[in-house]
């Protein structure tokens, strides 16, 4: 729906780690309340801030492997990826400024 | 969003007691408008599985599709939903005053709803371990402890529950309690007890969460020995209650030295202010259930509603320019930093 992109375990590397845009990678699952409460906050911020940054979201019980990778250990953690790398981690849900302030150095 | 309209009733809060007042003053066809908080939607039930002990489900109901459903009972009558964060409230102000970061809103009568937040252990390691090993929600974070040892911190309905629902994923549980007795109600504590996977640290109070990048353990002292020692545990996760969300309102309502909003008579949400009343976790010391979250919540919205016909009946006073005691207009105010006019960067 919206402004945010799916992303799965296969298409990480093309959609997270080569993309020439920071990514916002949301780790989120079905059963994970909070991640549904920031999830609205995450349509915003992709709809307003799409030239500067992709906001992809990540169901890690469908795609296990990412989460592991990154050894994400709390959902909702939303990472910013840049050049392959997470250059920005941010868990928990927060209110939009909040996580506007987060992204500041992205936006 | 902003609006110059001086509504009759806004319900800062959700929740079980925030939605509940919004059925209520929507049903008494009074427009409600509700803040319901932008990632704090739904309140506490948002962060819990199967609910048992509400009324009407003989099948227990997941938290948030309560929620949900009562938000989506809330809209059907005409409550205005905005998941927006309250930054400012002026309540002693008439019409009283509701600020978000982007707009400025009017109301004769506010329900104040806010509900509590979870509490912090304040203890070394916690926060620079949050997110890596230390968590406050089971029903998010539980499924990455799989065949690990963690250990819940608290001895109520929630750190139990946490506890048992984390013996789905974890090799063991151990809870640990200041007293030597847990205060969850006698059906979660024989579960608990029950349960092969879960043991128990009694009179222990956390330390110290260990560990560099990760969480290690957790080192706990004794109270009644003052023996100290670390338990080996990757997962940590904190119920050891909740503080009402009370400072919104701090210094504008009577507030008890706990935080709570003070309700002046049995069977009334009235705060001190007048046209300002309070519901839900935000008042309750004692309860602190979704029931009795969303019966005061009812009987904010009619003490409110009531509040407001009292307003209608009040003769115009001669020499007073308004009827109600409200001005047609709002009064011009400043505007404060973050208000309208400074949208989020972006």
């Amino acid at each position: 729906m919206g402004a945010t992109k799916t992303t799965t375990d296969a298409d990480f590397t093309a959609d997270v780690l080569q993309s020439d845009k920071p990514v916002l990678v949301d780790f989120w699952a079905e059963w994970c309340g909070p991640c549904k409460m920031v999830a609205p906050v995450l349509e915003e911020i992709a709809a307003e801030n799409s030239d500067k940054l992709t906001v992809v979201k990540l169901n890690i019980d469908e795609n296990p492997g990412a989460a592991r990778d990154y050894q994400i250990m709390s959902i909702p953690t939303m990472a910013v990826f840049q050049g392959g790398k997470i250059v920005k981690q941010i868990v928990g849900a927060k209110p939009k400024a909040a996580i506007l302030k987060d992204l500041e150095t992205f936006l | 969003m902003s609006d110059q309209q001086v509504r009759n009733a806004i319900v800062v809060g959700s929740g079980p007691s925030g939605y509940t007042a919004a059925i209520y003053l929507a049903r008494a066809a009074l427009e409600p408008l509700v803040f319901e908080g932008s990632v704090t939607a739904g309140g506490a039930l948002m962060n819990t599985t199967d609910v048992e002990n509400y009324p009407g489900f003989p099948d227990g109901v997941m938290g948030p599709q309560l929620m949900d459903d009562l938000r989506t009972q809330a809209e059907r009558f005409g409550a205005e939903l905005v998941t927006d964060d309250v930054v400012e409230l002026d309540l002693a102000a008439d019409p009283k005053v509701v600020k978000t970061a982007t707009g400025t809103f009017y109301a004769k009568t506010v329900v104040l709803a806010m509900g509590s937040a979870y509490r912090n252990l304040d203890v070394p390691g916690e926060s620079e371990l949050s997110g890596r090993g230390v968590s406050w929600c089971a029903t998010c974070d539980g499924f990455f402890f799989r065949d690990q040892d963690i250990v819940v911190v608290g001895g109520g309905d929630s750190a139990v529950e946490e506890a048992t629902f984390l013996t789905r994923f974890a090799r063991s549980v151990t809870m640990v309690h200041r007293r030597d007795a847990l205060r969850a109600s006698k059906i979660m504590q024989e579960r608990a007890f029950n349960n092969d996977k879960i043991r128990f640290e009694w009179d222990s109070e956390v330390l110290e969460a260990v560990g560099t990048d990760r969480l290690e353990g957790v080192r706990l002292r004794n109270l009644k020995t003052g023996q100290e020692k670390v338990l080996d545990a990757t997962g940590l996760f904190v119920a050891i209650g909740h503080d009402p969300r009370s400072e919104l309102v701090k210094g504008q309502v009577e507030l008890d030295d706990e935080g709570y909003v003070v309700v002046h008579r049995l069977h009334s949400t009235a705060t001190d202010l007048p046209g300002v009343f309070a519901a839900g976790d935000l008042v309750d010391h004692t309860y602190r259930q979704a029931i009795t979250a969303a019966g005061t919540g009812c009987a904010a919205a009619l003490d409110a509603e009531r509040y407001l016909t009292m307003l209608e009946d009040t003769p115009p006073e001669p020499h007073v320019g308004f009827d109600t005691g409200i001005p047609a207009e709002p009064p011009d105010r400043p505007e404060v930093q973050g208000g309208h006019g400074s949208a989020p960067a972006g």
